[in-house]
């Protein structure tokens, strides 16, 4: 990160604990510092309930958080609503049915992600070049879609809807991508060719991305820094030379090291 | 019977307001909205009230629409900034509309606690005896006030279509659509899904007074009753409607499916009454019937659902 710039991304002392004073209490991000400079492809891994998806979801603002600061490109964005957030966040999910609305067409659809971080005025919803745009951008997906621009999303598959979901979050350039196990509910080879349409999106918009992924050799294969989390905490941050370097024998090991306990998931090792 | 018919009709171009009103709540956001039944009589006081202050009809009905945006306002500031949950939020706001009623209604008379207001006195202050007077004059006589009300039904159900049709269209209404499918998606689009709750109740209140402005000039009275069980028949409008469209894709057909359903709904109602069943018993009819019509839609949606899973699958496997 160079000195002049921003970080696109800033946590400092994040902290938010679940259900608090009561026996389910559970402290879900103990104090996260992490800055992500611009175009930085960050994967983060880690066991159950190690916070990953709950450093997406505070960093998106689905619920506030107890202690911190959170700045996207030098702004706090810390007491900001989830859908005030929305206009410097792209965010795909892991179920695909959250990313779109089922019920409606896949340009209506796109047409709300074009808006995103807008006033919602009563112009017509969708320009006939705007319908033009959406065609050709569909298309560079590869899925066929571009012929079926007025289907409704629900009919769509899994991966076709995530696929969707991705440009949707990228069609307004976001200052930050959030993908939170976006591929974890699509089989093997649907989640690879996902995969492959969020490398070459992140890569064609320059984007600075988080990606949570239980898949360590996705996360090493994908990206330029890797972080690791255990217990609420950022337990291993790997970028450069080294992060490629890594094999998934050598994050077990780091992970028993320094976590002191096994990372006995199966899903991770075989996913 | 004849006679029967026609009146039926019309009524039922009045209720078909009602219904698309019931339709932005109940279909557009899945909310099953209880402020209808206090909302219609609202629409209906505020006109008769207005009528009485000898203020011009047209202005009456258009003031009765924003009395009902008022209400709608309310019960969605209540169920969004307040969190309380849809079905109480609708009651809440209907069981005060009974009282501010009362008082509307009483605020015409100068008595407190008047619970009707009969337009009888002022037979020639509502829109349908001044239209036919007018219509009277340019063309020499001959329109009956069946033949104006049926003509004002028309108009005013194609005026609302054609709103709803443009304002569902826009990039307001579009965030509106896509809060009632998949909130979380709006959120992360940058949609305030509170704020596009609070405009649809707004906007779907306001119609149903509207369709109780209409109403009370229609029959010419307005009673602080008379809004009991409208939601219900509102909703039996809609399964009407979609039943009988039930292959439309396109969002005009849908509405008028609705309007067509409430003109059903009203001329099944006064085949029913000319058949001899006391008026009493209509409520529990309508009841049954859309609970029978609820029932038929969730079972014929679980035989679609999964003959649409395997179509599902199959894309999946042609296309990724």
């Amino acid at each position: 990160m160079s000195e002049a710039q921003n970080p696109m991304l800033s946590l400092k002392g994040v902290r938010k604990v679940f259900f608090p004073g009561t026996v389910n209490e559970k402290i879900a991000l103990a104090g996260v510092d992490l800055d992500l400079a611009p175009g930085d492809f960050v994967t983060i891994i880690g066991g159950n309930g190690a916070g990953k998806s709950t450093m997406l979801n505070a960093t998106a603002g689905v619920w506030p958080i107890d202690e911190g600061t959170i700045y996207v490109d030098g702004i706090n964005i810390t007491k900001l609503s989830e859908y005030k957030r929305a206009k410097y966040i792209g965010r795909v999910f892991q179920d695909p049915v959250t990313g779109t609305a089922g019920n409606m067409q896949i340009e209506e659809n796109l047409a709300l992600a074009a808006r995103r971080g807008e006033r919602r005025t009563l112009r017509w919803a969708i320009s006939s070049k705007e319908r033009n745009q959406f065609r050709e951008l569909v298309a560079t997906l590869g899925l066929g879609l571009e012929n079926r621009m007025t289907t409704k999303v629900g009919l769509l598959s899994g991966g076709q809807r995530q696929a969707l979901t991705l440009l949707m979050a990228t069609l307004k350039q976001p200052k930050l991508l959030l993908l939170d196990e976006h591929t974890a509910a699509l089989d093997p080879k649907t989640a690879a060719k996902v995969l492959e349409i969020s490398d070459s999106l992140i890569e064609k918009n320059k984007l600075t991305a988080l990606m949570v992924t239980h898949n360590m050799k996705d996360a090493i294969t994908h990206g330029n820094r890797l972080i690791m989390m255990h217990e609420g905490r950022i337990i291993f941050d790997v970028a450069g030379e080294e992060k490629k370097k890594l094999t998934v024998e050598m994050l077990m090991e780091k992970f028993s090291q320094t976590s002191g306990t096994d990372f006995a998931n199966d899903r991770a090792l075989l996913g | 019977m004849g006679n029967i018919l026609l009146s039926g009709l019309t009524q039922g171009l009045i209720w078909a307001i009602l219904a698309l009103g019931v339709y932005l709540s109940f279909r557009v956001l899945d909310f099953a909205d209880l402020t209808c039944e206090g909302c219609i009589t609202l629409g209906a006081s505020v006109t008769a009230c207005l009528i009485y202050k000898s203020v011009n009809p047209f202005l009456a009905i258009f003031i009765a629409f924003l009395a009902g945006c008022v209400a709608g306002l309310v019960t969605g500031v209540l169920h969004t900034k307040l969190k309380i949950p849809p079905i109480l939020a609708g009651i809440l706001t209907m069981i005060s509309l009974y009282s501010i009623n009362i008082h509307i209604m009483s605020f015409a008379t100068g008595t407190s606690g008047t619970a009707n207001l009969s337009l009888l006195k002022f037979n020639n202050g509502t829109i349908y005896s001044k239209i036919r007077t007018l219509l009277n004059s340019l063309f020499d006589g001959g329109f009956t006030k069946t033949a104006v009300s049926i003509g004002v039904g028309i108009v005013s159900c194609l005026l609302v279509i054609g709103a709803l049709y443009w304002f569902f269209g826009t990039e307001l209404g579009s965030a509106i659509r896509a809060t009632g499918n998949n909130e979380k998606m709006c959120r992360a689009q940058g949609i305030d899904t509170d704020f596009t709750k609070i405009v649809d109740l707004a906007l779907s209140n306001g119609l149903i007074a509207l369709s109780g402005a209409f109403l009370c000039q229609y029959q010419g009275y307005s009673d602080v009753n008379m809004g009991i069980g409208s939601i219900v028949i509102g909703l039996a409008s809609i399964i009407i409607g979609e039943a009988i469209f039930s292959r439309t894709k396109s969002f005009f057909l849908t509405l008028a499916g609705i309007v067509v359903g409430a003109i059903v709904y009203r001329l099944v109602v006064a085949i029913v009454i000319w058949s001899g069943m006391p008026t009493t018993d209509l409520k529990i009819m309508t009841a049954i019937v859309v609970v029978i019509a609820l029932v038929l839609t969730n079972a014929l949606n679980k035989i679609k659902k999964t003959s649409g899973k395997k179509s599902d699958k199959k894309g999946e496997t042609e296309n990724v």
